[in-house]
């Protein structure tokens, strides 16, 4: 099967999207960009072609009328018990740089490391157990803050120095993570489905059937016939330039594809915040990115996360709470440290800080889309930040304010829309449309 | 008296309070409303002759921002992150309609931000008057002054025109007297608290000031007068603060709880910069001859100083900081710019050189008036009071 | 792709004789206390060049020199010396950049000690930041300083009152204080010669610059045009040599079109006009070759800037007349582009889109320059209602290295012309 493939190489996190040949989505991909724009655009693509798997092998269920109705459920055990096989595969790989790191430790140390991952093998029984979702994509949340619980659990009763069981943490969890996670992906899937069939109570022939589908899914072949990169880390992907495109067209063709009459769009992320007005079939008319001032894009927010000393995904529900939010002026990333401790210090309740907070950042996002030239209907809203109800909550209330009635539309999987544009334009190429055309080489080189 | 009584001049001070926060200027509209047909004509810091636009039958209306009450969408949307805080606030006030209540806008040659910004009026609001007034570099009579005088006078002309007074009706010397009066009152206030400061805080000096720029200047006149009466009369208890003067904020105003975070931090103003339009002429522009001349004349002569005014001689520079910190036995000077305030932030070094070579004490820092990190100015002031208290006569 | 070959940077021959022309001067401006000559500090916009000659005096351009300095990698250094000396963070880069290489010895783009002033001409024209500027500068060198304060035209035009004004100014101010620091006394027909020639040279320049409505352009307006104004511009105004130079030049700019090439970038011909571009704001001069290299890359060429009539709107039709000596001065002065009001370079802007058929305009958001930068974005709004054009919008800084990421301006740029050419080739439903 032939397919193309988005990558969004984003400052925070790298999207992958496949599409197959009727440009219908595949599969997806994300993970954490970290300093390897190599790695990261390796492993993004492997999940997101995983992830194809479990479309196609829902595909295949699809049509058989005896499978549809239990299709749904079963897949949703699988991709959960997948995961844990990859959560588990991780785990060991884990363990094994630990320990590689705690060599020259002492007993004590290697005792709490015994502890720490048997601990963590257990939980993953429970993580992963029927009816439960991770709260994270990223191996680095889930297990970070298990293990650092464990750690200090087993620092008390060993007599030894947290820090020690925290540094090996630290020390391994990046090469755990710039591994693609393709290794034994055939073993992986055997032993998620079986677990599953364990779990699953139906008729042999029925489960037959199922076992089967998995298996045609696993044995397709994905012929990859092009791939388009865009993304702040664009520059820098491994691949030929004319594969490159920028992530205003991206974005703007992925919120068209997603929702077609969107005229205007306003895409968060960690870095850029970027407000872009299309036309009917997508193309871009004007845009504006933020200036030289990080304020109000995603990682002012993970900065006030980090001043709170909670998980980034806490501070949404947290400011959700917020009974009176106060007026926070200063949104400059340097003194909102300052600001926020001085508010603290005043006795200000944290929700209503933060509720003030997610108001002055969409504050800046309006007035980078009035540059743009305004809301027009229809808006969609993109980009990691579009998880944080908060946020989004404070948007709607700013654009009925300032722009009446809006229809504002959110996609459960905004983050990718970006990478969804460069796989429409790398479909649209496969198929010799024109798309514009990136770099030329210009004067004498 | 119980503590929960208020006093009259505390009564007094939320009654300015809130006339001085409204940005909706409901003051300005009830004048309007009071009698058909009349206009009012708002202006920016720093400098314009209101006499003219009062003369005119108008009432002048200083438009210096919106403090820290306002968000800001649209007026950010004109202003990159590198400009100072005051257009975002006036574009934002204007393009949200509270300054329709306004006939017309003069924009003084302040900077180059308030000049552009009489051009964005211009293009944002094609029906209002918008006039960018110059006032001379060159301060030679047969020069700068006569220049100066012609720019007067077609100014005059067409607010005469918008307002729809004949010119024989123009009794620019009755303007005149009036502002001669309320300058006089003003002066008075400022007398006072360099006198007896702790009967004069600043933040009521500054609200007293403010609110001249919504109300007719008779009107204003009497509401110094009102408080430089209750003030007088107030049981308030000495205090040994440092005595400092405020330079650099002639523009962009600093926000009200910055004013009492410095008051609280133990520094009596004595002198500022703030709203210098109420008393950048003197109380004595002559009432006798020309009007126009005489405010030409005025200018040219004693003009008030600010960073956006040329010094011809190098000599004078800082000459009149000095002399204000003397007159008002100050004994440090505060230099509070606003960010991105080429003028006053340039203005600066030679500034604090001109008070080395002098020997008085200063201390810097830049706001905006929308600020709201009011903890660290509260340190740096306490410490430069404490300081020239400790160290002051030595 | 990239390869770090051997590259020879190609130059025009016009360019080669700017360059000695402007060597020539430094080299006179070194020698100047010796051969008893004056020195005469002034501002690019509103200089008097022809009067200063008409007086023997040597011209110098703190601009210049800090643009200069931003050019040889020396400004980040200078800049950091003026905030240690007090100097804000946020104020004009090119003054803290000319302070701070003051504090450092005052060492001039040739490796020379620049000579100090025996006159600041403070020509107020189209920026409030000059007077600061000179202001601290009178405070170091204690020298005469002469203000001629240009009116700002506030209302789209200048007028008979302004003009007066500034001719006024010449007259009981100006002159006289060269008349005193030269001893010299002034020479009415000298400076009438002088207009003379800055006149011819005027019309070539414009010439020059309207050569671009070609398809390709010959020239690109903003990195090759800030070439192309530098005599003009600068210390040469009036002089033979600036005349002999644009003559130069435009017979150059002629061949080129004649034989339809596109304008010559640092790496050489431009061989394919992809985008046509109209620019305003200055650019950027830590960066300058990286800079043009990002438009010359996509085959980007400017077709008209704003940043060239900083000295001069010419293609306004404005001269200088020597049957009218200080009145034409004066009317110079008041028509520098940044002493017009932003209705006027909207105006400007919309028809430089319009006449030189462009793309799109991009706007060069100049930190430091609150005169060029103050409603630029509100300009940008504008310029893409009238034109139907789109408008990009970068941010740099004249001389501040801390204020280019490349990486930051790349992103906008690519982006901007992708999109161009995505809106190129949409068929029309």
């Amino acid at each position: 099967m032939k397919c193309t493939i988005g990558i969004d190489l984003g400052s925070t996190t790298t999207k992958a999207v496949v599409l197959d040949e009727e440009g219908l989505v595949l599969g997806r991909g994300i993970t954490n960009s970290r300093s390897n724009y190599d790695v990261a655009c390796e492993v993004a693509r492997t999940e997101a072609l995983l992830d194809a798997r479990f479309h196609l092998f829902e595909r295949t269920v699809g049509d058989d009328p005896d499978l549809r109705e239990k299709a749904g459920p079963f897949i949703e055990a699988l991709r959960r018990n997948f995961q844990r096989e990859q959560h588990l595969q991780q785990i060991g790989e884990l363990e094994e740089l630990c320990r590689a790191h705690a060599r020259d430790t002492s007993k004590g140390v290697q005792r709490a490391l015994d502890g720490i991952f048997e601990g963590l093998r257990t939980e993953s029984e429970d993580l992963f157990g029927p009816g439960r979702k991770p709260r994270s994509d990223f191996f680095r949340d889930i297990a970070g803050s298990r293990y650092m619980a464990l750690a200090e659990w087993w620092a008390r009763k060993q007599e030894v120095p947290y820090e020690t069981l925290y540094g090996l943490f630290d020390k391994s969890i990046i090469a755990v993570e710039s591994r693609p996670p393709s290794t034994g992906l055939q073993e992986s899937m055997a032993q998620a489905l079986g677990r599953t069939l364990g779990e699953w109570k139906t008729e042999e022939e029925l489960t037959q059937r199922l076992k089967s589908g998995v298996e045609q899914a696993i044995l397709t072949n994905l012929t990859e016939v092009r791939t388009v990169g865009t993304g702040y880390g664009r520059a820098r992907l491994p691949f030929p330039r004319e594969c490159i495109r920028s992530e205003i067209l991206c974005h703007g063709m992925g919120a068209h594809a997603t929702f077609p009459e969107t005229r205007t769009v306003l895409d968060i992320g960690g870095q850029d915040t970027k407000a872009i007005q299309i036309d009917e079939n997508g193309i871009v008319e004007r845009f504006q990115m933020n200036d030289r001032c990080a304020a109000g894009c995603g990682r002012y927010l993970g900065y006030i996360a980090d001043e709170m000393n909670v998980g980034l995904h806490e501070l949404g529900p947290m400011a959700m709470k917020a009974k009176r939010p106060v007026r926070i002026n200063s949104t400059c990333t340097v003194f909102a440290g300052a600001e926020l401790r001085d508010r603290l210090a005043a006795g200000q309740r944290r929700e209503d800080i933060l509720g003030g907070l997610h108001r002055s950042i969409m504050l800046r996002a309006m007035s980078l889309l009035a540059r743009s030239g305004g809301i027009f209907e229809q808006f969609t809203f993109t980009g990691g930040v579009a998880k944080n109800e908060a946020a989004v909550a404070a948007l709607k209330e700013l654009v009925e304010e300032n722009y009446g009635e809006r229809t504002m539309n959110i996609s459960a999987s905004s983050i990718y829309t970006g990478a969804l544009g460069a796989a429409i334009f790398a479909l649209r190429e496969a198929r010799g449309e024109r798309t514009p055309e990136p770099q030329t080489t210009g004067g004498a080189q | 008296m119980t503590t929960t009584e208020t006093t009259p001049i505390e009564a007094w001070t939320r009654r300015v309070e809130d006339l001085v926060l409204d940005l909706d200027l409901s003051a300005v509209r009830a004048w309007k409303d009071a009698q058909p047909g009349r206009k009012a004509i708002g202006f920016l810091p720093t400098y314009v002759p209101r006499e003219l636009i009062h003369a005119a039958g108008m009432l002048p209306v200083g438009v210096l921002g919106a403090g820290e009450e306002l968000e800001i969408v649209r007026g950010d949307a004109c202003f990159q992150s590198y400009i100072c805080h005051l257009p975002r606030s006036v574009m934002e006030l204007g393009l949200s309609g509270r300054l329709d209540v306004l006939d017309g806008m003069l924009f003084p040659s302040t900077c180059d931000v308030i000049r552009n910004l009489s051009g964005l009026w211009q293009l944002e609001f094609p029906d209002k008057f918008v006039r960018y007034v110059d006032v001379p570099q060159n301060f030679d009579p047969e020069v700068g002054g006569k220049f100066y005088e012609r720019l007067l006078r077609e100014l005059l002309g067409e607010l005469c025109a918008l307002s729809g007074k004949s010119p024989e009706e123009v009794d620019l010397a009755a303007s005149v007297r009036i502002y001669n009066t309320n300058r006089a009152r003003v002066s008075e206030l400022y007398a006072l608290r360099a006198e007896e400061p702790w009967r004069v805080p600043a933040s009521e000096a500054y609200l007293a000031l403010r609110a001249g720029m919504q109300l007719p200047p008779e009107e204003h006149t009497a509401l110094l007068e009102e408080y430089l009466e209750l003030a007088r009369a107030a049981e308030r208890p000495m205090q040994d603060n440092a005595r400092v003067v405020i330079a650099g904020a002639f523009c962009e105003q600093p926000p009200l709880p910055l004013i009492r975070t410095l008051e609280r931090a133990g520094c009596d103003l004595v002198d500022d910069d703030f709203m210098l339009v109420s008393r950048w002429l003197g109380p004595d522009v002559p009432e006798t001859g020309d009007p126009l001349k005489a405010l030409v004349d005025a200018y040219l002569a004693f003009g008030g100083e600010a960073s956006c005014k040329y010094v011809p001689d190098g000599e004078d520079k800082g000459a009149r900081l000095i002399a204000s910190v003397r007159e008002k036995h100050a004994e440090g000077v505060i230099f509070a710019a606003p960010s991105f305030c080429d003028p006053a932030l340039l203005d600066r070094p030679m500034l604090q050189e001109a008070l080395d070579e002098a020997g008085i004490a200063y201390t810097s820092f830049k706001y905006s008036e929308n600020t709201g990190q009011l903890q660290p100015i509260r340190e740096q002031a306490g410490t430069f009071a404490d300081t020239i208290k400790l160290w002051g006569d030595q | 792709m990239n390869a770090p070959v051997k590259k020879n940077v190609v130059k025009e021959p016009s360019m080669l004789r700017q360059k000695e022309m402007i060597a020539q001067h430094f080299r006179d401006l070194a020698r100047a206390k010796e051969q008893g000559k004056k020195v005469v500090y002034t501002f690019v916009p509103g200089n008097l060049t022809e009067l200063m000659l008409s007086f023997d005096c040597l011209p110098l351009h703190p601009e210049i020199n800090a643009l200069q300095s931003g050019m040889r990698k020396l400004s980040g250094e200078y800049i950091a010396e003026a905030e240690r000396a007090g100097h804000s963070e946020d104020v004009c880069t090119y003054v803290k950049c000319d302070i701070g290489m003051m504090l450092k010895g005052n060492i001039g783009p040739t490796g020379e000690k620049l000579p100090e002033p025996d006159l600041l001409l403070l020509s107020y024209t189209g920026c409030f930041t000059f007077m600061k500027w000179f202001e601290l500068l009178r405070e170091r060198y204690k020298c005469p300083t002469a203000m001629l304060h240009v009116p700002y035209q506030g209302e789209g035009h200048f007028t008979e009152e302004q003009v007066q004004y500034v001719v006024d100014q010449l007259r009981s101010e100006i002159i006289p204080k060269f008349e005193k620091v030269t001893g010299q006394a002034f020479d009415i027909d000298r400076l009438r010669d002088l207009l003379g020639n800055s006149a011819r040279a005027e019309e070539d320049l414009v010439y020059v610059l309207e050569s671009a409505k070609k398809r390709p352009s010959p020239i690109d307006a903003y990195f090759g045009g800030v070439y192309y104004i530098g005599p003009l511009f600068t210390a040469f105004r009036g002089t033979p040599a600036a005349t002999e130079y644009y003559r130069m030049l435009r017979e150059e700019v002629d061949a080129r079109a004649a034989a339809g090439q596109g304008p010559i970038t640092p790496d050489g011909l431009l061989d394919e006009e992809r985008f046509r571009l109209v620019v305003e704001g200055p650019p950027n001069w830590t960066h300058f070759r990286e800079f043009w290299k990002m438009f010359a890359d996509e085959g980007a060429v400017v077709v008209a800037s704003t940043y060239t009539k900083v000295g001069g709107t010419y293609d306004r039709g404005f001269r200088h007349n020597p049957e009218r000596p200080l009145e034409s001065l004066a009317e110079y002065c008041l028509g520098c582009y940044t002493n017009l009001n932003m209705p006027t370079r909207v105006d400007m802007l919309t028809n430089y889109v319009k006449d030189y058929e462009a793309d799109g305009f991009l706007i060069n958001s100049i930190k430091s320059c609150n005169s060029f930068s103050a409603g630029q974005l509100v300009m940008m709004r504008q310029v893409e209602k009238r034109t139907g054009k789109p408008g990009g919008f970068i941010e740099t800084d004249l001389v501040d290295p801390r204020y280019f990421s490349a990486s930051n301006v790349k992103n906008r740029l690519e982006s901007f012309f992708q999109m161009l050419a995505q809106k190129g080739q949409e068929v029309p439903a």
